[in-house]
């Protein structure tokens, strides 16, 4: 049986990264280059669902802002490269820059250090409380954007980004620009894998299972999570860094609050808890909301009824059907 | 109180009160090293409160703890588990999702550390696997160790969770009705279990079913409306004139 198991599930991962691999080739094949950005935008989201996953699927912790994060490493990258364009300094000392690692790395380091600060509060409570103080917090954040004129506002910020990353990809490029964000995914997908399989993963997993018996074992467990809830905003903020990369604009939308809902949407959809899970989620997801709209402009009158259906006989989402049936509730993969 | 000062657990004074009702009333106790102390007392006693301050869930209002010569009175809870407090409680804690092996691998990376370790895969582990199988032979569960916690017979679960507390290598164990909820045979099986304990282990131990209690105990203390009436071996507090007026009444003991 464990053999059995492995297999369905090696399978169907080598499968669906094998067909997104292919998918530029059979957009050029099939005429339908002007798709690959928008399957770009498709794996930029499915890193930032990932990402939720950590905390909500391993973690147990249910996060209403994540979509704060993920903005928040966007408007870094869009900033230093709207004062590196404009040569206008940077808190009177630096100038912007489009070198990438400079902008993604601040992405990264600053949304992982602001998710530090709001789960150093945040984490303090559990449950209902949890998921309202995670919302205020990004509302929070969401408005300091909103009311930041210089950089847009409401209205968002332009702004022309690095065309060559690396020296080595250029981003006019879409096929090379899919490849990079590609590869991104998989170390993401490798990376998030071997750590929630880790010490530390199973010290996570255990708060989500029974904190009150990991306390009793002598785990203070507080720290632990609070590295994985920063840890999974630092990996928002990289998505959100690549967002800023792939639209060359940005605006606070991007982090309204509904934002993070449609994160846990992916989530949910695709299979809480299981990593992979959430790509397949964040496709459907965005597949559903491109395309329901063509058939009923009350789309969502189709898509909540297919959410609650999921979330009702399949609690491990899409990815569960892919799971031998003791697995398909609870527990960890 | 001469015991006190050479009692690996000390609580001296110790008083809870949630509004108007005493929980805890000036309980003073000596837990010594290697013994199987038990605590008993009708319903309603404070048998789970005074636990719950031992191990740190609930804090007192008065009184001290010193645990091993440390005053571990306002420390949290993980922080007196490191000390080497470990504990079941009478309603079975234990990661339900995870297998046998894998609750018992966690409670034994609770002392090994390492705990940041992020890359390294936890459950190819020598280092916790193999001393989480020998505790789950030690309590009887080899055989069962990779099934789900949450597939496992209630009385089973029970055994996983001092397999757990075991695993923490403790200095000291708080079994808070471990008996709770079994059939005869799991009782039985738990009796055994415990019984092969008494003398490798420091016990404080909660327990309703008095055959056990009598059988295994070193010394009981008696709690009556959250105030020890009476500490003492066995056959004491089977004579013991308070005791029986009390608590063991006539069909009891």
């Amino acid at each position: 049986m464990t053999g059995l198991k492995l297999d369905r599930r090696t399978w169907f991962v080598i499968v669906l990264l094998a067909a997104l691999a292919l998918l530029p080739l059979v957009a050029i094949a099939t005429d339908n280059d002007y798709q690959i950005a928008q399957f770009r935008r498709i794996l930029i989201f499915a890193i930032a669902a990932v990402s939720l996953d950590l905390i909500l699927g391993y973690g147990g912790m249910v996060s209403l802002g994540h979509a704060a994060f993920f903005g928040v490493g966007a408007y870094i990258v869009a900033i230093l490269n709207w004062h590196a364009a404009r040569e206008v300094p940077l808190f009177g000392m630096m100038l912007g820059t489009h070198n990438v690692l400079v902008t993604w790395t601040a992405a990264v380091v600053l949304s992982g250090a602001l998710a530090g600060l709001i789960g150093l509060v945040s984490l303090r409570t559990t449950g209902i409380y949890f998921i309202m103080i995670t919302l205020a917090f990004a509302q929070m954040v969401y408005f300091f954007f909103v009311s930041l004129r210089a950089y847009g506002g409401d209205d968002g910020l332009r702004f022309p980004g690095d065309t060559v990353i690396l020296g080595l990809i250029d981003t006019e490029n879409d096929v090379a620009f899919y490849y990079l964000v590609f590869g991104i995914l998989c170390a993401v997908l490798y990376a998030t894998r071997r750590l929630v399989n880790s010490r530390f993963g199973m010290v996570v997993q255990g708060c989500r299972e029974n904190e009150r018996r990991m306390k009793a074992l002598g785990f203070a467990t507080f720290r632990y999570k609070l590295a994985c809830f920063a840890l999974a905003g630092a990996l928002a903020g990289l998505a959100g860094a690549l967002f800023a990369a792939n639209e060359s604009y940005i605006s606070p939308s991007i982090m309204h609050w509904t934002r993070s809902g449609d994160l846990i949407v992916m989530v949910v959809l695709g299979g809480m808890g299981t990593l992979i899970g959430p790509v397949v989620g964040a496709l459907a997801f965005l597949f559903l909301e491109k395309t329901l709209p063509d058939y009923t402009e009350h789309w969502m009158v189709v898509f909540g009824p297919i959410l609650l259906l999921l979330v009702l006989f399949a609690r491990r989402g899409i990815f569960g059907w892919f799971l031998p049936k003791e697995d398909r509730h609870g527990g960890s993969h | 109180m001469a015991a006190a000062t050479e009692s690996l657990l000390a609580v001296d004074g110790l008083v809870k009160r949630f509004g108007g009702l005493l929980a805890t009333d000036n309980v003073s106790l000596g837990i010594r090293e290697g013994e199987i102390h038990a605590i008993i007392g009708p319903n309603g006693a404070g048998k789970t409160t005074l636990i719950a301050q031992l191990a740190g869930e609930i804090l007192p209002n008065a009184g001290t703890i010193r645990f091993a010569g440390t005053d571990v009175t306002g420390l949290t809870v993980d922080a007196r588990a490191r000390l080497g407090i470990a504990r079941s409680y009478q309603i079975t804690q234990i990661f339900k999702g995870f297998t046998a092996l894998d609750n018992v691998a966690m409670a034994v990376q609770a002392q090994d550390g390492h705990n940041f370790r992020a890359w390294a895969p936890a459950r190819a582990d020598e280092n916790l696997r193999k001393p989480a199988a020998a505790i789950l032979e030690r309590v009887g569960l080899g055989a069962r160790a990779d099934v789900r916690a949450v597939n496992l017979a209630h009385g089973e679960q029970r055994q996983l969770e001092i397999a757990m507390a075991l695993a923490t290598r403790p200095r000291l164990l708080l079994l808070d009705e471990p008996m709770a909820g079994m059939g005869k045979d799991e009782s039985e099986r738990m009796t055994a279990l415990l019984a092969k304990l008494k003398g490798e282990e420091t016990i404080l131990l909660i327990e309703h079913d008095m055959d056990v209690v009598f059988a295994l105990a070193d010394r009981i203390s008696v709690l009556v409306y959250g105030r020890v009436i009476a500490t003492g071996k066995p056959d004491e507090i089977r004579a013991n004139v308070d005791v029986r007026a009390a608590y063991l009444g006539d069909g009891d003991a």
